[in-house]
């Protein structure tokens, strides 16, 4: 390769082709995410979700993007042209551009940056502009109103989320992704062990990020239509799906890589060996487990009613067969290549948990009331974020200077919280009841 | 919109706006008005500072059709007016003509008749769970509520064909005698039935935000809503305790035991427990029916033309979402001289602006939905 291109381009090459794959491939994960998402509700509520285009719906993603793309690109004669253009663009790129520090395994990530969270969060927090611009460019009453709720909503929880994030950051003590990930390495537990509540509020913030239910006021369907995307349609109102989505997997990321051990396998510090090999025995689980699903599809394939429908889903299944060798050859390879090609798989595994949960919430509550989320958010939510970083910086003083166990202060500090978080809840119902007195 | 195309109905659109108040129209085409009301907010923020509501998107002159149709011919356009709750309509409809006419059903189509409003009851109020926990943002209870319902759906289908718009009834009794297994099926429904109702319970009773969302919104006092004319659910919600099926008993109603929930504070949280606790009732006025359906004759004798003799009736019947009445004027022809219809909606819909001032935007959608509207029936 040296000789080839010069010398000055090598360590750019490997981040690029990162890129271009992230690029390439978020899209499709995008829309198979929203799959997933029609097939979780689905189960929740008794009915099969996609069955027609391919077998179980598999191909439903793709006619949906071929839809979009071919629809009518109409634009509201009143609304402000350059801005309408620029919004949905503004969104997924600052969308895209925050991957550019996320890790996905240690081999995976395009700029392992010293201020790598900082750089995701400013990045992401920019997206909301495209919404703000979005709404505002729409001229409409629908647009307007979802455009100052996901404002308001952004300002408000991306302060809880951020000192929730922090617990993390004060047990690891780097903001580097990477470092991050190793701290919990070296550490042999992840965070979410020691901060379950910075976690807890990172995803109840992170959610209202996202503009997800319970908090997806900006798009509320019942209410405003469809918030700032009301005007929007085909590809533009597509970049806009996109971006949600991509920022639904960025805020998946950062849980992970802060709290859930990034690409770190379960029990990392458990290391026996098979019998005679240099394989360790927990690094078997990916590829038995993609074998499942495999033979899973083989099993189903048959039982599909057309021909066509039989040959795709063998093929489906011939291909998490491959990926299963692959997994498995991989325990074989250099340790470098095992680790990326397990740690990607791990990583993917988190990032789908934690979406999995994203939905189970949405399909389960209510939407909040536009003052309760800012109430939930500034009352409740902010004051525990703050005794939760108090009490956790109490625990590692005690643990760092009078060498007391980590996991018992962190516990302690867990449990003054909860106390806390108990008093806030009550103080919250009696000030709700004031204030529907009030209203009478 | 010009002032001129609703006049003397627009006081939203006439008042002048302050310096941060907005109009906000919601429908005809908005996904929660559940059809083709429309909405005219008064918009301080989010905050409504004054509300109207703007209907006769699906007027389609039931009254007047009424009067070139014979009796029976005009039986099956009842079914559209609430169509989610045909069934009673139908009662409504059947039990005024009979009253004009001075006869009464046999007891064994009374039974069945209380039978099949009661099913149709759950029936409606399921429809309005749903979509109410819909509107308020509960993705899910819309679709265990449509499973039970058609449950209920299929017992109509298998009684008369029909699953929507049945006409069930006819004047003098039942066109149809009950099919083998009714009972059964009844029986069947109401013992699922039971856990059923507390499955949706443990999905929104208790939860924080739907009682967040539902209590202290849209608050109705009982001398409003007696000001109002506002009746059912609503009514019983704001503490008054009237149900025509027990102040002016019909059908087989005064045979059965069952009991009228009321609430005090007329919010939206309590017309939402009234209505769960009505779902019971009704599933426990089945359970009694079934035990007991007389045997006899299903048809009262009366001829093949109906010629009321001339005179007026009005019969009001507990429906679903209040009093269902129909005043009917009679001039000795084979055809209604007219036919005023008191639809429930239409009169409960009154209250909305009572409950909306002061609300916010999210609250609307919660208030129309717990008043229950259907538009055929506001329209007519």
């Amino acid at each position: 390769m040296g000789h080839l291109i010069p010398q000055s381009i090598v360590p750019y090459v490997i981040p690029v082709i990162c890129a271009v794959v992230i690029v390439a491939v978020l899209p499709l994960l995008a829309g198979y995410i929203v799959l997933m998402e029609r097939k979780v509700m689905a189960d929740m509520q008794a009915r099969l979700g996609p069955m027609r285009v391919g077998p179980h719906g598999l191909l439903q993603p793709i006619a949906d993007a071929v839809k979009l793309l071919l629809k009518e690109d109409i634009i509201p004669e009143k609304a402000d042209l350059l801005l309408f253009w620029f919004a949905p663009l503004l969104s997924v790129t600052m969308a895209l551009v925050a991957y550019a520090a996320l890790p996905i395994g240690p081999a995976f990530q395009i700029a392992d940056l010293n201020i790598g969270l900082l750089f995701i969060l400013a990045v992401s927090a920019l997206g909301i502009y495209g919404i703000v611009f979005g709404g505002w460019a729409s001229n409409s009453h629908y647009s307007l109103l979802g455009a100052l709720r996901s404002a308001a909503q952004l300002v408000s929880y991306e302060t809880a989320a951020g000192l929730g994030l922090i617990s993390a950051l004060l047990l690891a003590g780097s903001l580097s992704m990477k470092e991050i990930v190793m701290a919990q390495y070296d550490q042999g537990v992840w965070f979410i062990w020691y901060v379950p509540i910075g976690f807890f509020i990172y995803l109840v913030g992170s959610i209202a990020e996202t503009n997800r239910a319970p908090f997806d006021l900006p798009e509320a369907e019942s209410e405003l239509v469809a918030g700032y995307m009301t005007e929007y349609s085909g590809f533009r109102w597509s970049l806009y799906f996109l971006a949600e989505y991509a920022n639904m997997i960025i805020v998946a990321g950062i849980a992970t890589t802060l709290f859930l051990g990034g690409w770190l396998r379960p029990f990392v510090s458990f290391h026996d060996h098979l019998p005679g090999t240099s394989v360790e025995l927990l690094d078997a689980l990916p590829s038995l487990l993609v074998l499942g699903v495999a033979l899973y599809c083989f099993y189903l394939a048959p039982k599909q009613p057309v021909k066509i429908q039989k040959l795709f889903m063998g093929a489906v299944g011939g291909l998490c067969f491959l990926l299963a060798a692959i997994l498995a050859g991989a325990l074989f390879a250099p340790a470098p290549v095992q680790q990326g090609i397990h740690g990607a798989f791990w990583f993917m595994a988190k990032v789908f948990g934690y979406l999995y949960l994203f939905l189970w919430f949405r399909f389960t509550f209510p939407r909040y009331r536009f003052d309760q989320l800012m109430r939930l958010g500034w009352r409740f939510l902010i004051p525990l974020s703050l005794v939760n970083l108090i009490t956790l910086a109490v625990a590692l003083l005690l643990t760092r200077e009078w060498g007391w166990n980590l996991r018992l202060t962190t516990i302690l500090s867990a449990g003054v919280t909860l106390g806390v978080a108990a008093l806030l809840l009550k103080e919250d119902d009696a000030g709700s009841q004031m204030q529907t007195a009030d209203g009478e | 919109m010009s002032d001129s195309r609703n006049p003397g109905t627009s006081n939203v659109s006439t008042t002048v706006l302050g310096a941060d108040e907005i109009i906000l129209n919601m429908g005809p085409q908005h996904p929660s008005t559940h059809g083709v009301l429309r909405v005219k907010l008064k918009l301080d923020g989010e905050r409504v500072v004054d509300s109207e509501c703007i209907i006769g998107y699906l007027h389609r002159g039931v009254e007047k059709i009424a009067e070139h149709r014979s009796y029976q011919q005009f039986a099956p356009y009842v079914d559209r007016m609430d169509y989610v709750a045909a069934v009673s309509n139908g009662l409504g409809y059947c039990e005024a003509v009979e009253k004009l006419l001075g006869t009464e059903a046999p007891p064994r189509a009374r039974v069945v008749r209380t039978i099949l409003t009661e099913l149709q009851r759950i029936a409606s109020h399921l429809l309005w769970l749903g979509t109410h926990a819909l509107d308020i943002g509960a993705l899910t209870p819309v679709f265990y509520c449509f499973r039970e319902r058609e449950e209920i759906l299929k017992i109509f289908e298998k009684y008369c064909g029909a699953r929507l718009t049945t006409h069930a009834f006819r004047i003098g009794g039942l066109q149809y005698e009950t099919y083998d297994g009714l009972e059964q099926d009844v029986k069947r429904f109401c013992d699922d039935f039971a856990t059923k109702i507390d499955e949706y319970e443990t999905l929104l009773t208790e939860n924080r935000i739907w009682v967040g969302r539902t209590k202290g919104v849209g608050i109705l006092t009982a001398a409003d809503a007696i000001a109002l004319g506002v009746t059912g659910p609503v009514l019983r919600a704001s503490g008054v305790k009237w149900d025509l099926r027990k102040a002016m008993p019909y059908a087989a109603y005064d045979q059965y035991e069952f009991d009228i929930p009321t609430r005090e504070t007329g919010d939206t949280y309590d017309r939402y427990v009234v209505r769960m606790e009505e779902m019971r009732q009704s599933r426990r006025i089945c359970l009694q029916a079934i035990e007991n359906i007389p045997s006899g004759p299903i048809m009262a004798r009366i001829g093949k033309v109906l010629k009321p003799p001339p005179g007026e009736v009005y019969h009001s019947i507990e429906a679903p979402k209040g009093e269902l009445g129909y005043y009917i004027v009679s001039d000795g022809t084979t055809q209604p001289y007219r036919v005023r219809v008191r639809p429930p909606s239409f009169v409960n819909l009154q209250a909305f602006d009572k409950m909306a001032r002061g609300a916010l935007v999210a609250d609307v959608v919660a208030i129309i939905g717990t008043i229950d509207i259907v538009l055929g029936e506001v329209d007519r």
